[in-house]
């Protein structure tokens, strides 16, 4: 854990006023612009950070607002839900009960970030060091924004999609898009490819490229081959079987991309529609690395404003007043509260992340015996830098956990493990910081940043076009855990809305293949 | 420099959240609306303008995702801040199940039951005006703030070009140049063609030439004063200056009555509440000072305030007389019509005490109409009644003799209503633009 602050006295000759790159609170673009040069200085020559191109945005309260309640995306397309959020931010803001972000940061090429104009030059520098340098490295490094995000088209692509809904609204109507725009988002988090890489074309492409494997088939078609006996035993799979084998491998089942099958394969919409699902669907899967990186990434966008900060005031560029207004906005952002404290709201990935990047650098440069059994890898290394931004590069939230929580660390915390059985009166306390529980606890806590633990796994499984062409979809219920009844109705409905035929879906216990639950459209009609 | 990194967004305009907030008041419509009628209804008449906060139901408005069942199966979870805890602690968990290992319901808020937000003016206007059915340039009209002039007061230092006043720049100009003792063209002009003139015969080393010398001199110094001491300076410039005046601003009293005896209920209240707000909106956009003055009666009037005027019940029987002659007294005792504009408002179900009706008659036509700007009276029905009474000259007592009033008289307007949307033709007379009330 690097320390605060290193003490120095008074009489110290590094402060010498002259070589300060600010004083005071005020900001100006100059002082911005001399600041922005000294942090980039550090970042990349001390640092050695790796990061695109800056561009540095100042924003009005208002419109930190409004990125706020757009999914932090100040080009978000337009929609109800937005205005919605807003309000409720505004008030919640106007009365104090919630302070601001000081930064919003667009994973992108140039890497834009959004500073509140209310920041005092502290917290300006902070920002800059945090967002620009910190978050810009991880988002330009990390293996999942490099495989799954398209940094330099993405600032295209959401202007793009805010024309097109525009468009739709202004040849459509309103109401139609807005009843698109709802249904797909009820399944947003339905909509993305955790497993194999989205595919890459437009709507309209993939209907040209539909038509052309359709011609291809046609033309090579030899009726033949319906002639040729089936191999043995076929004759055991009743009709209605292999019709659905081959139905399940004409719409590619099972699909775990829910917004993205109803693309392709909804009998009801529109090309317009198709398009919005579309959209929806990029959305989602533009923002799922960072909700797999949260840890990670404010840790190494902490570690790094953290670290800038004091280089500066070691090379006596900030005074000590401003180093000390950093570290207070710092800590307020790190505060971690223990389990039983009133204010404990699950664990902090700023306190986290910061926390273990610290760690890491520790065991570098000042091993124990338990860190040169436990990492053999980098403790003791000296190199920190490089070990860190290895990790920055090729780890998520889950795996990260899973290969750098050190004994050490999770003793600091004091981490237990609680397993809670629904069944059961109480919880049980499944280990604790010692020698037997380090294991436990590591592997529970990935766990628990794993979208394959934490996500509900559903599946498009059966969808007979020729027939009621009710739509099934699966649960792979996991631990027991189902879905909460009345969200299973709502958001089925607006399934069926996509889809324009009923809906089912039933949870399949993983383990044992029963089914525990069974949400249909049609007894939910019944029973309104 | 590296100032390109910056830009500066703070000036963008700022209604980009704008269309957010319009589709999502247009999506709560329904929900807005009967939070607003409530409000309408707990509001004081002054205060309709101003911004409101609403709170509305949550249904209608949530955005449903498919979100784990908190209370079933098995999880574990990695908590910071063990103090005690050993391996295989039991631990009780707190009754009603949930709280004590975290909140796994409630995203997003769609867990609360009511959604809390602020409502603008003019948005507020915008849902209040709807089933009035008012015209859109009546609309556009009464949202607008009160209307200024501006007129001349003095001159300023600064100001937009427009406004430069050139005849007194000039003057302070022409002074200053004089005071300074700024050189002229013309003496510049006559120096240069000396110089000139001694230049084209000038021998080296003759007197002339040290006279060039001190000419050149000369030259330069008025040059370098005329530049020092400009032609215009900004001292000089004036620009003329103008303040909003508000429009000639008199003071109005309304007067509302209304009828308060059992059979006046919510939904009768409630219409002529609406009636009474549109005319005090009326006014507030005309004059700078209102002052309301709330009458109520059943068979006696009493001067009430707002709170009990639409609020309290009052049984007794009905004498609609008894209103008009207790406003007469309110007028001659606080409100002197060479400094008031009175306009009155009255409100009932048409029910009167036999015989009142003609009384009622000859106070509007001798005492109360003569001294009002405007009075305007609705008849709130049921639609059962009103479609009993679809003939205007149809009527029980009350409404017959007002009828009569109404002959000939431009200021004295009645209607029948039964819904919102009824009660603007009541004013529609008043709000006609070449109708100035004043």
């Amino acid at each position: 854990m690097p320390r605060a602050k290193k003490t120095k006295t008074d009489t110290d000759a590094n402060t010498d006023a002259s070589d300060l790159l600010f004083d005071g609170a005020d900001w100006s673009f100059k002082i911005l612009s001399k600041t922005y040069d000294a942090i980039e200085r550090v970042a990349l020559d001390d640092l050695g950070l790796n990061v695109y191109p800056n561009q540095v945005e100042i924003i009005s309260t208002e419109q930190m607002l409004d990125a706020y309640s757009s999914f932090g995306m100040p080009l978000m397309y337009r929609h109800w839900s937005f205005g919605k959020h807003f309000a409720r931010e505004e008030k919640s803001y106007r009365q104090g009960h919630s302070g601001l972000a000081y930064e919003i940061v667009i994973n992108a090429n140039p890497c834009i970030s959004y500073n509140l104009e209310d920041n005092t030059m502290p917290l300006q520098a902070l920002v800059m060091a945090h967002a620009a340098f910190g978050h810009n490295h991880f988002f330009k490094n990390n293996y999942l924004f490099r495989q799954w995000t398209d940094a330099d088209g993405v600032l295209d692509y959401f202007q793009y999609a805010k024309e097109f809904i525009m468009g739709a609204e202004e040849r459509h109507g309103f109401g139609a898009v807005e009843e698109t725009l709802d249904a797909a988002h009820a399944i947003m988090d339905q909509g993305v490819f955790r497993y194999r890489r989205p595919p890459e074309l437009t709507t309209e492409q993939r209907q040209t490229r539909k038509r052309e494997i359709e011609e291809y088939r046609e033309r090579t078609f030899n009726d033949l081959w319906r002639t040729v006996p089936d191999k043995g035993g076929a004759e055991e799979a009743t009709e209605a079987e292999k019709e659905r084998l081959a139905r399940r491998q004409q719409l590619r089942l099972p699909e775990e991309n829910l917004l993205f099958f109803l693309e392709t394969n909804s009998p009801v919409l529109e090309g317009w529609q198709r398009e919005i699902l579309a959209i929806v669907r990029n959305v989602a899967q533009y923002f799922y690395p960072q909700r797999q990186t949260k840890i990670m990434n404010e840790g190494c966008a902490t570690f790094t404003h953290h670290y800038i900060a004091n280089a500066l005031y070691d090379r006596g560029q900030i005074s000590e007043g401003a180093l000390l207004e950093i570290l207070h906005s710092h800590s307020n952002v790190l505060f971690q509260p223990d389990f039983d404290d009133p204010r404990f709201n699950g664990l902090n990935p700023y306190a986290i992340g910061f926390a273990m990047m610290g760690d890491i650098r520790r065991m570098c440069t000042e091993p124990t015996d338990e860190d040169r059994e436990w990492f053999p890898d980098i403790a003791g290394s000296e190199d920190w830098r490089g070990a860190l931004k290895y990790a920055w590069a090729n780890y998520r939230d889950e795996s990260f956990i899973r290969q750098y929580l050190s004994p050490h660390l999770i003793r600091k915390l004091k981490l237990f493990d609680l397993t809670d059985n629904a069944e059961d009166k109480h919880y049980t306390v499944g280990a604790i910081h010692d020698e037997r529980g380090y294991r436990k606890v590591r592997e529970a806590m990935a766990n628990n940043y794993d979208p394959a633990h934490t996500d509900a796994d559903i599946q498009v499984v059966d969808a007979d076009l020729r027939g009621d062409r009710q739509l099934l979809l699966e649960h792979s219920v996991r631990n027991g855990i189902g879905l909460a009844e009345d969200s299973r109705t709502k958001v089925l409905k607006h399934i069926r809305h996509l889809w324009g035929y009923e809906v089912t879906l039933s949870g399949i216990d993983h383990d044992n293949g029963k089914q525990l639950y069974r949400t249909s459209t049609i007894d939910v009609d019944e029973a309104e | 420099m590296a100032m390109h990194h910056f830009i500066d967004r703070r000036q963008n305009p700022s209604d980009r959240s704008l269309g957010n907030r319009q589709r999502f008041i247009r999506r709560a419509r329904a929900q807005i609306k009967k939070a607003l009628d409530q409000s309408i209804r707990d509001r004081k008449l002054g205060d309709v303008t101003n911004g409101e906060d609403l709170s509305i139901p949550t249904k209608g408005i949530s955005e449903p995702r498919l979100r784990n069942a908190g209370n079933e199966g098995r999880r574990a979870r990695v908590l910071p801040g063990n103090k005690e805890f050993v391996t295989g602690d039991h631990i009780k968990k707190p009754p009603q199940g949930g709280e004590g290992a975290g909140k796994d319901g409630a995203q997003d808020g769609d867990g609360e039951d009511e959604f809390q937000f602020t409502l603008s003016r003019d948005e507020f206007l915008e849902l209040f005006f709807e089933d009035l059915e008012l015209p859109d340039l009546i609309k556009t009209d009464l949202k607008e703030s009160p209307t200024v002039t501006y007129q001349r007061a003095g001159f300023a230092r600064d100001g937009t070009p427009a406004n430069l006043d050139v005849m007194r720049t000039m003057r302070n100009s022409l002074g200053r140049r004089i005071a300074l003792n700024r050189p002229d063209k013309k003496a510049v002009i006559a120096l240069e063609a000396q110089i000139t003139a001694l230049e084209e015969n000038c021998e080296p080393e003759s007197e002339d030439r040290s006279r060039l010398d001190a000419l050149y001199e000369e030259l330069e110094g008025l040059r370098r004063r005329q530049k020092i001491v400009g032609y215009i300076d900004p001292v000089d410039v004036r620009y003329r200056q103008r303040e909003p005046v508000p429009k000639p601003n008199t003071k109005a009293v309304m007067f509302c009555l209304m009828d308060v005896s059992g059979s006046m209920g919510e939904r009768e209240k409630d219409l002529a509440k609406r009636f009474f707000v549109l005319l005090h909106l009326f006014l507030k956009r005309r004059y700078e000072h209102i002052d309301v003055v709330f009458i109520r009666h059943t068979h006696e009037a009493q001067e009430v305030d707002e709170e009990t005027f639409f609020y309290s019940r009052q049984s007794g029987g009905t004498v609609v007389s008894t209103a008009l002659t207790k406003m007469m007294e309110v007028v001659n005792d606080r409100y002197p019509t060479d400094t008031w504009n009175i306009y009155a408002a009255q409100a009932s179900d048409g029910e009167n005490f036999s015989g009142d009706s003609q009384t009622c008659s000859s106070l509007l036509a001798e005492q109360v109409i003569p001294v009002c700007q405007y009075y305007a009276y609705v008849e709130i029905l049921d639609e059962r009644e009103f479609e009993l009474f679809g003939n205007p000259e149809a009527g029980a007592a009350l409404w017959r003799s007002y009828r009569e009033v109404a002959q000939g008289r431009e200021n004295f307007a009645m209607k029948r209503v039964t819904k919102p949307g009824d009660i603007y033709p009541v004013f529609r007379e008043l709000f006609l633009p070449q109708n100035v009330g004043a």
